[in-house]
């Protein structure tokens, strides 16, 4: 039991590579650089990147528990 | 000046001064030492860390440059946004280990950790003087920060710039990291009420997002420099660039790392790489602000700086100016107190003990850092005071550049022993120089700098990409023929401990 647990631990990183997911979500402008659609007349480029503060808050919460 | 602004700022700004001096009684310990004084006895919990890093890295300039950015030239300004999320994907994978590392072996600084790890003074040395120089003119855009305020206050002269800034020399002296820990809390709950009033208030007196990004973009495109709501295509890579430079040294600055320091435990750190994005969201909506300022048709004379300030005046009541003001004025306070305390540290820490008295004791140190935090302010304050705006603002620009360089061998050594200490100064040495020197050839105006006619983006990654280059190059050379790469002092285990001893 307590031979497994180093190992576990180590599996448990890989859950690291789901925080790549926001660099490219944001890092690449060309996907987001629009006016269209608009949320309450807010162009996308900027409700686009301020959505991605949540997705990341979240992933990052998420990260945090599973990695444990 | 309106009466009711200028009480209401008075009234604050009093409340938190008791506070920083009122500091030192909390969580006291008898200890006169260095991790007290420099860290407040490594013991905040997530909570006061989030309020402590929150105030520090989302400073009172940033607040009024973000902004002015978004006014004067559109688009460009949202980096602030992607630079601030992925910061913390980097903090959360890193930092931890970091932190363990300085817990076991009693680091106070960057500069202790690559010394131990590689047994080199002169890496220790160059994260010294990278963070000095890097800490010393972001100080001074602080005061600047507080300048622009006092101006629109109607203060105008360097008279109470000078009084403020004793004020914050004298509780950072007192009490050390304490001090802007417990006003970091008043003034985040200032901040976010402010921009969550501002965020309601102002679109609707405005008619609308929709309305304020029509008449922004018709503004922007009319100005003599022509700016836009939308990035143009040539300016992605530039975008993307700052905002990955911009994050990767954001927690290297020296004020960044004093925070993580102080924290209690690897868990603390972790949690905050969770929940400071909620700055972030905040950061975002203040940009907003200067597409506000366009529509709202504030008249800044040629300041952009002045377009935030001028739009509260116009938009909220009296009583609410004074709040925002004072927000933001407190939004200096903290990071110039933690950026002179974390200067003061590497001083004292990387230059004074090592250079000049070896054997100095903890509580030597801690009174030699107490008197360098002094100088440090005064040296900002005769920056602010004596040098035009501009400069502070190209040396703070090129600080990032700097800082960058160091990253190299930091989160290097976090990880592997294997890249080579002599390549690691090498690296960091022609990073810098670059670096500089691209900065030179657009006249430090910039931050951006183009490798060849197409390809235009942050000067700090094309000085990291050769730095990063050279490094990898060298220490496949010299691992190769076997030089020296000094003794560790650090083991495996501490970089994973949790340490919550203490």
């Amino acid at each position: 039991m307590s031979k497994e647990l180093p190992r576990q631990k180590n599996n448990r990183r890989w859950w690291y590579l789901v925080l790549i997911i926001p660099f490219i979500g944001t890092l690449f402008p060309q996907l987001y650089n629009a006016m269209t659609p608009t949320i309450g007349g807010l162009p996308f480029f900027y409700w686009y990147q301020l959505l991605w503060v949540i997705i990341t808050g979240l992933l990052t919460i998420f990260v945090y528990y599973v990695s444990r | 000046m309106n009466a009711t602004t200028m009480v209401v700022f008075v009234v604050l700004f009093i409340f938190v001064t008791v506070l920083g001096f009122y500091a030192s009684r909390w969580r006291r310990s008898s200890a006169a030492n260095i991790d007290d004084w420099a860290l407040a006895g490594r013991q905040f919990g997530t909570f006061i860390t989030w309020f402590l890093l929150g105030g520090d890295l989302y400073t009172a300039y940033t607040f009024i440059a973000v902004p002015a950015l978004a006014y004067g030239a559109g688009a460009l300004a949202f980096f602030a946004v992607p630079y601030t999320i992925v910061v913390y994907p980097f903090v959360f994978v890193v930092l931890p280990r970091f932190w363990s590392v300085a817990r076991a072996k009693g680091y106070v600084t960057a500069a202790d950790f690559v010394k131990g790890r590689f047994q080199s003074r002169g890496l220790a040395l160059a994260v010294a003087i990278s963070g000095i120089l890097a800490t010393l003119p972001y100080i001074a855009l602080q005061m600047v920060g507080m300048k622009t305020i006092l101006q629109a206050l109607g203060l105008g002269g360097d008279i109470p710039i000078i009084v403020a800034f004793a004020i914050l020399a004298a509780y950072t002296y007192l009490n050390g990291l304490r001090a802007p820990a417990m006003v970091a809390v008043v003034k985040d709950i200032l901040i976010y009420a402010t921009i969550v009033a501002a965020l309601i208030i102002i679109p609707a007196n405005l008619g609308g997002f929709a309305h304020i990004f029509q008449v922004a973009s018709a503004k922007l495109q009319a100005a003599a420099k022509p700016g836009s709501v939308l990035l143009s295509p040539k300016l992605y890579t530039a975008y993307a660039t700052l905002a990955l430079g911009s994050a990767v040294a954001l927690f290297f600055y020296p004020h960044a790392m004093t925070g993580v320091m102080a924290s209690k435990s690897r868990d603390t750190v972790r949690k905050n790489a969770a929940f400071l994005p909620l700055y972030s969201l905040m950061l975002g909506g203040i940009a907003l602000l200067g597409f506000m300022a366009l529509a709202a048709h504030v008249n800044v004379n040629g300041n952009n700086n002045l377009a935030v300030p001028l739009l509260f005046m116009k938009e909220f009541a009296p009583w609410f100016v004074g709040v925002a003001f004072a927000a933001i004025l407190i939004g200096a306070l903290v990071p110039a107190s933690v950026m002179a305390i974390a200067a003061s540290n590497l001083f004292t820490r990387n230059i004074y003990r090592e250079y000049f008295n070896q054997g100095a004791s903890s509580e030597r140190q801690a009174s030699m850092a107490k008197f360098v935090s002094l100088l440090v302010m005064l040296a900002a304050l005769i920056f602010v005071i004596g040098i035009p705006v501009q400069f502070s603002l190209y040396l703070q620009t090129l600080g990032g550049v700097w800082i960058l360089q160091t990253v190299p061998m930091i989160v290097g050594g976090i990880y592997t022993r294997w890249f080579h200490r002599t390549a690691l100064l090498i690296g960091w040495l022609v990073g810098m120089v670059l670096g500089t020197l691209m900065e030179y050839t657009v006249g430090f105006t910039t931050s951006f700098f183009a490798l060849s006619p197409g390809v235009v983006g942050y000067a700090g990654i094309w000085a990291l990409i050769a730095n990063v280059i050279v490094v990898l190059i060298l220490s496949l050379i010299l691992n190769g023929a076997k030089v020296s790469n000094g003794v560790d002092e650090t083991t495996v285990s501490d970089y994973t401990d949790e340490a919550t001893s203490a």
